[in-house]
């Protein structure tokens, strides 16, 4: 579903990542694995349009994405999170999932502020689509917390919120930055079951940047580990968890040497 | 292990909340349970009854104004309250429209439009203005944006003051477009259906219609679909970007909808003046219109409209002396109860002001019998004039008693403790000395001084403005 073919990105005269091939198949969920640095959180935004390659081709069901705006990008249905939580933190919960409909909808200026029947049916829609989608994390962001501004939020809430937003732009192809990072072992048994159910549930297809190990191996159908910009290993998680390139560029020459 | 997804935080809500206690609770739920679009129809329909209250085409024409200005902070709040957009070339959209309006309704280039006509072309035009000002500016962040638009501002008072003899290939000698510094005099009223307005009066009811369809139009804005994106756009670009908002494109929109409100509050600012000057548009305008949003609470649509109230009608009550006088001596005794705890600090302080000022008062009395101190005025004049001191010479020793009074405030605000407590009787008998012997004469100096402390102390006080919500810009 998503293709990239010799995906090539340098910042000044670094390497960041260099021609990489990468597919991501229709409902699967793919883990980007690799040290900090390896060149994985330029990866999504190479895919996301943050950045555009300097070579390359990134195609979502043929269709060429590369050196595209980042908006037109994330219409064509590829959504993600980011490492470091970027909420639209004076905004609502809700208002931050709905905010998120945008390009879907189509209620202009004037009849926003005419009210017509047009524009109160779409918003009564969006605001049950996101209601739907914070439904997704059981009662966490419901009730009162629907009004609250987001950055009242705990911080494993911040990133539920996250997902929840991501999934409202209606995406193809969902990218998950760090899901797991900073949450405690009973948030991240969470987030790894949230995965799965995003796909089973909701049917989309996930691409996921995760350092937890427990994660990688409870959602992955397949992995990709990463370093200095190269691919060096793909595969199911045990194949990869056992490759020597991937312990070296973990834990050093010597470690892997040893095994 | 928890069962997935289950709150019971949430659940527990109701007992959590806080009530309201004490004596004003009441009260305080009342208001609370007024919707928000009854308070604003009771606001305007009291103020609606201005001109009929008053027979002064003074005060009305200070409503006027107070309404022009409404309007601007409300079309600057879509820009930077909204969006985010920090836009210091927003003045230019309103002489923009003045001087469109005042070329389509004069004799300036002979054309004499319909008015419905003409302020459909000035509203299009500054929005189109506006559009096409921000396409350079769509790249630009923060501060570079600022310094870009402050320059389209000054590039607008410059054309206005030199198109006066403006070369064109096909005309044998120079053309006078915009009439120069002289401005173009003679305007049209508005005339809308048949109803010429003509009257200071006329404008104010036209201005009031025009500024509660705005607040409402903006009201239902703010939670639409433009209104959410525009609020995306200002939390986060980026991650606006990422969730498929056309940055650029709701950029060029909040320009075009900010310059389009400004266009035509300059359309019926050039109607009501007959007449446009380039002076009209100068930067001092431009800070106003800012003051106004800020003491307001950016992004909120009442303290936005209250700060422009305040902006507005502020300067010009301060003209008058007795007026002046239960402004500054009300700030400053609101001041320090809010501040000065416990009550018996309070009362100390005051005690101590009035106490040491007529000891002063008394001991320059007797030195020097002849001299009088006080501007004259009603009864809070009266009961001053015994109270503060009347040296001979009194502007001479009011000057300097303004100089060291600087330094003595920023003293005040350092001290801690008891020594502030001491201090401060001295300061503020101080200040009122130089408020009674040199300010209160001068309104055109006091008004910018006292504007300019106001917002000092308010900033200090409550960042967010009057109405504003505080907001959280890092986690």
């Amino acid at each position: 579903m998503l293709e990239l073919a010799g995906v090539s990105k340098s910042f000044g005269g670094l390497a960041v990542i260099r021609d990489l091939d990468l597919h991501v198949d229709d409902r699967e969920i793919l883990s980007v694995i690799g040290p900090n640095g390896a060149g994985k959180t330029t990866l999504f935004n190479l895919v996301t349009g943050v950045v555009a390659p300097d070579a390359g081709a990134i195609r979502l069901d043929g269709q060429d994405l590369a050196g595209r705006p980042a908006h037109e990008i994330a219409q064509a249905g590829i959504s993600r999170t980011f490492q470091s939580i970027r909420l639209f933190l004076n905004m609502t919960v809700l208002e931050n999932v709905m905010a998120a409909t945008y390009a879907h909808t189509g209620a202009r200026m004037w009849q926003s502020v005419l009210r017509t029947p047009a524009a109160r049916r779409e918003e009564a829609a969006v605001r049950a689509q996101a209601a739907e989608h914070l439904a997704f994390f059981g009662t966490r962001l419901q009730g009162y917390r629907w009004d609250q501004p987001a950055y009242s939020l705990s911080y494993a809430n911040r990133r539920r919120l996250e997902i929840a937003r991501a999934m409202a732009t209606r995406p193809r192809v969902l990218l998950l930055d760090e899901p797991a990072a900073g949450m405690n072992p009973a948030e991240t048994h969470e987030i790894t079951e949230l995965i799965a159910r995003l796909r089973d549930e909701v049917g989309h297809t996930i691409a996921v940047i995760e350092h937890d190990m427990h994660v990688v191996e409870g959602i992955s159908d397949r992995v990709v580990a990463l370093d200095h910009g190269v691919k060096i290993a793909e595969g199911s998680f045990d194949e990869v968890a056992a490759d020597t390139r991937v312990v070296e560029a973990y834990l050093g020459l010597r470690t892997a040497e040893r095994k | 292990m928890t069962k997935i997804g289950t709150d019971e935080w949430v659940a527990q809500v109701g007992e959590r909340t806080e009530a309201y206690r004490g004596l004003t609770a009441p009260v305080r739920r009342t208001w609370d349970g007024i919707p928000l679009g009854w308070r604003f129809a009771a606001a305007m329909l009291l103020v609606a009854l201005l001109p009929v209250a008053t027979d002064s085409s003074y005060v009305v024409r200070v409503g006027v104004n107070a309404f022009l200005f409404g309007l601007l902070a409300l079309g600057l709040n879509v820009v930077v309250g909204y969006a985010g957009l920090l836009d210091l070339g927003y003045i230019a959209f309103y002489g923009f429209g003045a001087y469109t309006y005042a070329l389509l309704s004069s004799d300036q280039i002979g054309v004499h439009l319909p008015a419905e006509l003409t302020l459909i072309v000035v509203v299009a035009l500054t929005a189109g203005l506006g559009y096409v000002l921000g396409l350079p500016s769509r790249r630009l962040l923060g501060d570079y944006l600022a310094i870009v638009t402050l320059f389209f501002g000054q590039v607008f008072v410059q054309l206005a003051i030199h198109l006066d003899r403006l070369s064109l290939p096909w005309a044998d000698g120079p053309v006078n477009v915009t009439g120069g510094p002289n401005g173009i005099v003679g305007i049209d009223p508005i005339r809308l259906v048949g109803v010429t307005f003509s009257s200071v009066t006329d404008y104010f009811y036209l201005l009031l219609v025009a500024f509660v369809a705005l607040a409402v139009g903006l009201h239902r804005l703010t939670a639409s679909r433009t209104g959410r994106a525009w609020r995306a756009l200002r939390e986060d670009p980026l991650a606006a970007e990422q969730m498929g908002l056309p940055v650029n494109r709701l950029k060029l929109l909040a320009f075009a909808v900010g310059g389009a409100v400004a266009g035509f509050a300059g359309a019926v600012f050039a109607a009501v003046q007959v007449g446009v000057f380039p002076q009209n548009f100068e930067t001092l305008l431009l800070i106003m219109i800012y003051a106004a949003v800020i003491l307001g609470g950016a992004g909120s649509l009442p303290g936005v409209a209250i700060g422009a109230a305040v902006i507005a009608v502020f300067p010009e009550v301060l003209r008058t002396p007795d007026y002046a006088r239960l402004i500054f001596y009300g700030v400053v005794l609101g001041g320090l109860v809010a501040l000065l705890r416990p009550w018996s600090r309070l009362a100390a302080v005051l005690a101590g002001t009035v106490v040491l000022g007529f000891v002063v008062r008394f001991a320059t009395a007797a030195a020097w019998p002849d001299a009088a101190a006080v501007a004259p005025g009603g009864l809070v004049a009266r009961a001053l004039g015994a109270w503060v001191a009347t040296p001979p010479n009194a502007t001479t020793v009011g000057n300097v008693a303004f100089v060291l009074l600087v330094p003595a405030v920023l003293a005040v605000t350092r001290l801690r403790g008891p020594a502030r407590t001491w201090a401060l009787p001295t300061v503020l008998y101080l200040a009122a000395f130089v408020w009674e012997t040199r300010l209160v004469a001068e309104p055109s100096v006091t008004r910018q001084l006292v504007l300019g402390a106001i917002l000092v102390v308010m900033m200090t006080a409550r960042p967010q403005g009057l109405l504003g919500t505080p907001r959280v810009e890092m986690l």
